[in-house]
């Protein structure tokens, strides 16, 4: 993409939400909405401003960054570990699958009070919540861009008579990055879900907390403020591994990629 | 070079592709393979190449035998199947093994060869069909194989890029002196690139007639003899209309195809 063509992208993408805090913040001012129901935009500003003069609000980013991190590297890490091997082994597949497919149907905050009696409210009860929410998307597409590598690539290394060390690190690797990239947004987008979850359930900190703190204290800004933070945090984690996967996925033909 | 001895290729579901051939192919030899669709050709061509071992009879290669995957013979599919995350340089070299500097120069040799000089760096998504599979040719060909497999490789191309790519064919085989065994259902261009056709019919596909070509090469595509063959193949292959008229008779058509008979009278048709 050219500069002016992301420029102009930009530009485009920021007209619906602009309209939108204008007719927002009009309205409050006209006393359409309540403000201890719906305060305006300006006061959502306010009042993070006022976390970040107190410099709260980088503790409350810090703690949930460092917990989706680590959720996630931990995630994807097991993913990688049970993707490849059901990927690779059909003895696996059948072992492994079907018992990880019934986890998967397991709504995942029901793991919550069993991970809290284990472990106490803690990081690590945390982090694992995240990590199991992380895992399956990765897996499951990690696992089904395996599978995919097309038969016809594997017989030209064949061909060429590659070990099937050879084969899985010249073909089916590659072949299955896109799959496997797509699996790590998704992983992010249900990081990002468990991480409000987590946080909701028991923490002294992080955004998820700032939530919780709103309600209590019955400050919808410090609410709204929380949710701003996590539209942003979540769209720029997502844009950073969208531009890896433009890096690393830039031979591919189709329509994004087109120059 | 190249010994078929009773070769028969089965399906696990029992099927068979073809049955009992047999040839010989000499060094520096063009076979074309030509068949109707179904009469096992390109199966022929991936149990030659290794790619399926169940089969029966022998196959020598230098009077071993074949088995699995043999390092001297190269193939070249009917799509060009390159890797889309490399670039055409690293695709030619994709099979080439020890220094990659060495491996770099040979690729770009090739690819000169091949007339693809200036494009090393462009991924495949940027290349046409037929720069797709000239790639495709100069990465078979950097092995140096003795003996080239091809598998219709010039089907999904339109007929200039065809004609283009045949007599590009013809120079590398010059220059690299491999055996090359193609299939095709191409009748003229079997006949153009050919030494020696085998013709197949059938299901399961046996051999009904070895043709030998004998024109000088470089020949011409518009060569009487070679028109003359053409026409021998075509009845060999029973796709000529009958003498009388452009349209067989209904009779005719009964004979050859029993099973329609039988269907169309248990519907009370016939």
């Amino acid at each position: 993409m050219t500069h002016s063509a992301r420029f102009t992208g930009i530009i485009l993408g920021g007209i619906l939400p602009l309209v939108l805090l204008v007719i927002w913040q009009v309205l409050c001012s006209q006393g359409v909405f309540q403000p201890y129901l719906l305060p305006s935009p300006l006061a959502v500003l306010d009042s993070i401003v006022e976390l970040a003069k107190d410099g709260s609000l980088w503790a409350h980013i810090g703690i949930t960054m460092y917990r989706i991190l680590l959720g996630f590297l931990l995630g994807v890490g097991l993913a990688i570990l049970f993707g490849s091997v059901v990927g690779f082994y059909p003895l696996a597949q059948r072992l492994l699958d079907p018992t990880l497919q019934a986890f998967r149907s397991i709504p995942s905050l029901a793991w919550v009070p069993l991970f809290l009696l284990w472990m106490g409210i803690t990081e690590t009860s945390k982090i694992t919540l995240i990590a199991v929410g992380v895992f399956f998307p990765t897996y499951l597409n990690l696992v089904s861009g395996i599978q995919g590598v097309d038969r016809k690539l594997i017989e030209v290394g064949k061909v060429y008579r590659f070990s099937n060390r050879q084969l899985i690190h010249r073909i089916i690797l590659p072949a299955s990055l896109p799959s496997f990239l797509v699996g790590l947004r998704g992983g992010l987008g249900v990081g990002w879900m468990f991480v409000v979850a987590a946080e909701l359930l028991g923490a002294s900190q992080g955004l998820g907390y700032l939530l919780v703190f709103g309600q209590n204290t019955t400050a919808p800004e410090i609410i709204l403020a929380s949710i701003v933070l996590f539209a942003i945090l979540g769209k720029f984690t997502d844009a950073l591994l969208a531009k890896v996967e433009w890096r690393a996925l830039h031979w591919q033909d189709s329509l994004v990629h087109k120059r | 070079m190249l010994t078929l001895k009773t070769v028969t290729r089965t399906f696990p579901n029992g099927k068979m592709a073809f049955r009992d051939l047999s040839f010989e192919a000499q060094p520096h030899e063009v076979i074309g393979i030509l068949g109707t669709s179904g009469c096992g050709k390109s199966s022929l061509l991936r149990v030659i190449a290794g790619l399926d071992s169940e089969y029966q009879g022998s196959i020598l290669i230098d009077q071993a035998p074949l088995q699995g995957i043999h390092e001297r013979v190269g193939v070249i599919f009917q799509e060009p199947r390159l890797m889309p995350w490399l670039n055409v340089i690293d695709n030619v070299s994709f099979g080439l093994r020890g220094d990659s500097d060495t491996n770099r120069k040979k690729a770009l040799e090739f690819l000169q060869l091949v007339g693809l000089e200036g494009f090393e760096r462009h991924y495949p998504k940027e290349l046409s069909g037929g720069m797709a599979q000239r790639v495709a040719i100069a990465r078979s060909l950097v092995t140096s194989p003795d003996i080239l497999l091809l598998d219709e490789p010039f089907s999904a191309l339109d007929a200039f890029t065809k004609m283009q790519l045949q007599d590009l064919l013809l120079q590398v085989w010059k220059k690299c002196q491999s055996t090359m065994l193609l299939v095709t259902h191409d009748i003229d261009e079997a006949l153009y690139l050919s030494d020696r056709l085998l013709i197949l019919r059938g299901q399961p596909g046996e051999l009904v007639e070895v043709i030998e070509v004998t024109e000088s090469r470089p020949r011409s595509r518009g060569s009487e003899r070679l028109a003359r063959q053409k026409q021998e193949i075509l009845q060999l292959l029973h796709l000529t209309a009958e003498k009388t008229g452009e349209v067989q008779d209904d009779t005719n058509i009964w004979e050859r195809h029993p099973a329609a008979r039988r269907e169309l009278s248990f519907k009370g048709l016939s």
